[in-house]
């Protein structure tokens, strides 16, 4: 077995801790499940990294390991199979490596939970079913992982299902999330139908060759598209993601900001030539993302709990990483979910640790000037929330910037782009504001902590801020394998081009725009956060606080949009519901008592025959036998 | 040889005591030995059809034989079954009056 097929064993370790954890997990002493699981994860990762090195000096870098034929009718060969490449290591390094630190924070930050070994079959339950999901060699394999990381966010929103609005969010999250199921079935049936196979790479061929007509595989790439805003959390089922934050914290780092939520993204670099030969589907996940990400960074802004501040700054960022692929730059997607896989997962353990150090405490009006009593958590953040605005030097500039610059000068999208450019320009102003201010509410300015929280603060434990401090340094470090290419090398994007190899073009300003370029998304990150200054800094948060009106409402709400799908589809469901549920008791009940009824009338009829006298019984068998022979003698014998 | 319309006149007389002994009779015991001639009557039948058959020459001549000594076992079978379950009847009741057993109903 080489290095690069050990890989494959990653998501039957992760699966393996799961099963003994869930099993026998009750029987092991408190730190044992957690030091298992991280162990599993870690070994996980250290496969994916002798993979990784084992491709670079490969020729051809993709590796697939067949497993099982799964079904076999007439020309349709449906076969599971993992593919190691250039893509699929890279997305395995994020889950692994990240996941790797989330378990060994979570032991910390879990301590004294009842669910405690529970917790850690989940964790490692997710990190098998995302592995699958990005080894898969079809999109039937992926669905498999697909669903396999939903049932697992949903247990883990629901972790304290003791409390009912845990398990409402749990419920919604999944919900939403199927509608999203159901266009990857209907794309897989699609799939089917006009290319005849599931195989990733079969299917990608066979566009490439010309086999299948443009508008077919627009529709394709627009149910592949409605899959990904379901796990993505981009529009229109977005909803689900801010109250996904129900979940344990750590959870919220790994699944709803690091690794699943990126799945959509994957799936669209992964069928990146199907989407390159269909600019109408690229340019609706273009656009998608880009009202997904601004209207995310709006509903930011007035948001008061730590968590959510955050929930849809992930939203907001996945519809960056949903513009860069819908503008053909997959590498450049990929390349965001790497970063911000750091600085996410780094945000949200720093509300983690200040979480765990004021007892609970999630209200960021509650907080403010904690850096003098926790400066590992402090700084740390500091630096995820200078990564994420997109200030120079730090992973999420890097990777931002490479989404603007490929936006603009995408040939995939067409006119619609400098809109797009424009728009996300925009976002990255109000990404550094909102930012500023969750950094700066929390860590800065005067204490308003309650009295108890006061009492209780203290830096978290060295389980936490290790893994806090290594994600920092990784959220500037990342940024450095894709530098601005039109200047310097970069690594990254040959590294996943490899992999993904789509007829896209982009257009090669002169190096004075792409400088200006940069300098403008340099501009934006300076305004947001001298904004944010003076907001929150400088006027104590005056200009924020005395409004209360409809804007603030509107973003408070999350812009809106609970309560316009409530009268839509949760109250028409439930009219619905309550509908059938009277033709059911009213129609279908009643029919079937009616017919019973009418089976106990005939009986009372018959009843009376009998009596329990057995002579009187002979008698019957008798007179019936006596008529029997009568009839066969009338007709004239048997024969 | 006597003809067998005189068997089949003998059989018709006892399978209808028999079954007039089913009818009317109360005690289980006398119920039980009109089965059995009822079951004899049929028995009579048979062999005396079987005869007719084989001096016929007909080659089914064996089969009214062979019916007859399966309806000997089964009867047999039957009795050991019945009886057992009348004498159960008997210690539980100190009666074979099968009009007193009448609570098998709705």
């Amino acid at each position: 077995m080489s290095a690069v097929e050990l890989a494959a064993l990653a998501p039957a370790l992760a699966l393996l801790g799961a099963l003994i954890n869930g099993l026998f997990g009750r029987a092991l002493k408190e730190p044992l499940p957690g030091y298992l699981a991280s162990a599993t994860v870690g070994l996980g990762f250290l496969f994916s990294l002798f993979a990784f090195f084992a491709l670079q000096s490969m020729e051809e870098p993709s590796v697939h390991i067949a497993l099982w034929d799964y079904l076999k009718a007439g020309n349709f060969d449906l076969s599971l199979g993992f593919t190691i490449d250039t893509l699929s290591v890279t997305m395995m390094l994020i889950i692994t490596g990240v996941g790797f630190l989330i378990h060994l924070y979570s032991i910390a930050y879990m301590h004294g939970d009842s669910g405690f070994s529970r917790y850690f079959s989940f964790l490692n339950l997710f990190v098998a079913a995302m592995l699958i999901l990005v080894l898969a060699d079809s999109f039937f394999l992926m669905f498999i992982g697909w669903e396999g990381v939903g049932v697992c966010s949903y247990l883990l929103i629901s972790f304290w299902y003791t409390e009912r609005a845990n398990a409402d969010a749990a419920r919604k999250a999944f919900i939403t999330n199927r509608v999203g199921d159901v266009g990857f079935l209907l794309a897989m049936f699609l799939t089917v139908f006009a290319f005849g196979t599931l195989n990733i790479h079969e299917v990608n061929e066979l566009a490439l060759a010309g086999a299948v007509s443009g508008g077919l595989i627009t529709v394709i790439g627009l149910f592949y598209l409605l899959a990904a805003t379901g796990k993505s959390a981009q529009l229109p089922l977005q909803v689900w993601l801010p109250d996904a934050m129900a979940g344990p914290t750590p959870v919220s780092a790994l699944i709803h900001a690091a690794t699943m939520v990126t799945a959509g993204v994957y799936l669209i670099a992964r069928a990146g030539p199907l989407f390159a030969l269909s600019p109408v589907a690229s340019t609706w996940v273009a656009w998608i993302g880009a009202l997904t990400a601004i209207i995310a960074a709006f509903a930011a802004f007035a948001q008061t709990d730590i968590k959510k501040i955050l929930a849809f700054s992930t939203i907001s960022q996945l519809g960056y990483m949903f513009v860069a692929v819908g503008a053909g730059a997959y590498w450049v997607g990929i390349f965001h979910v790497f970063t911000h896989a750091f600085f996410k997962a780094l945000l949200f353990l720093g509300s983690g640790s200040v979480i765990h150090a004021l007892g609970g405490e999630q209200d960021i009006r509650k907080m403010g000037g904690l850096h003098k009593h926790m400066k590992v958590t402090s700084f740390t953040s500091l630096i995820a929330t200078l990564a994420i605005a997109g200030v120079p030097f730090f992973a999420g500039f890097f990777s931002k910037d490479a989404i603007l610059a490929h936006v603009f000068n995408s040939e995939l999208i067409g006119g619609s782009k400098y809109l797009l450019y424009v728009l996300l320009l925009v976002t990255a102003v109000m990404t550094a504001f909102y930012m500023f201010r969750w950094y700066f509410q929390i860590f800065r300015g005067e204490e308003r902590l309650s009295e108890e929280a006061r009492a209780h603060v203290h830096e978290s434990p060295a389980l936490m801020t290790v893994p806090l401090m290594i994600l920092a340094f990784f959220s500037v470090a990342a940024g450095y394998f894709g530098l601005p290419e039109f200047a310097f090398p970069n690594v990254f994007s040959h590294w996943i081009e490899r992999s993904v190899e789509a007829p896209v073009s982009f257009g090669h300003p002169s190096v004075g725009l792409e400088w200006f370029l940069i300098l403008l998304s340099v501009a934006a990150a300076a305004l947001g956060l001298g904004i944010g200054y003076w907001v929150y800094a400088m006027r104590k948060g005056e200009p924020a606080r005395g409004d209360t009106g409809a804007l603030r409402n509107l973003s408070a709400s999350g812009a809106g949009f609970d309560a316009l799908y409530r009268p839509l589809f949760i109250r028409s469901s439930e009219g619905l519901a309550s509908g059938l549920s009277s033709l059911d008791s009213n129609v279908v009940n009643k029919g079937v008592s009616q017919g019973a009824g009418s089976v106990g009338l005939l009986a009372n009829v018959v009843r009376w025959l009998q009596t329990g006298y057995a002579r009187q019984y002979a008698l019957f068998m008798f007179i019936g036998v006596a008529i029997l022979a009568l009839v066969v003698a009338l007709n004239g014998g048997l024969s | 040889m006597v003809p067998t319309e005189y068997y089949i006149a003998l059989s018709s007389i006892i399978f209808v005591i028999g079954a007039v002994g089913v009818l009317t009779r109360r005690s289980a015991i006398m119920v039980f030995l009109s089965v059995e001639l009822m079951l004899n009557a049929a028995n009579l039948a048979l062999v005396a059809f079987a005869r007719q058959w084989s001096v016929a020459g007909a080659a089914t001549a064996l089969n009214g034989q062979a019916a007859v000594f399966i309806i000997l076992a089964i009867a047999a079978a039957e009795v050991a079954v019945g009886l057992g379950i009348l004498v159960a009847i008997f210690r539980y009741r100190s009666s074979t009056d099968i009009d007193a057993l009448s609570e098998v109903r709705l």
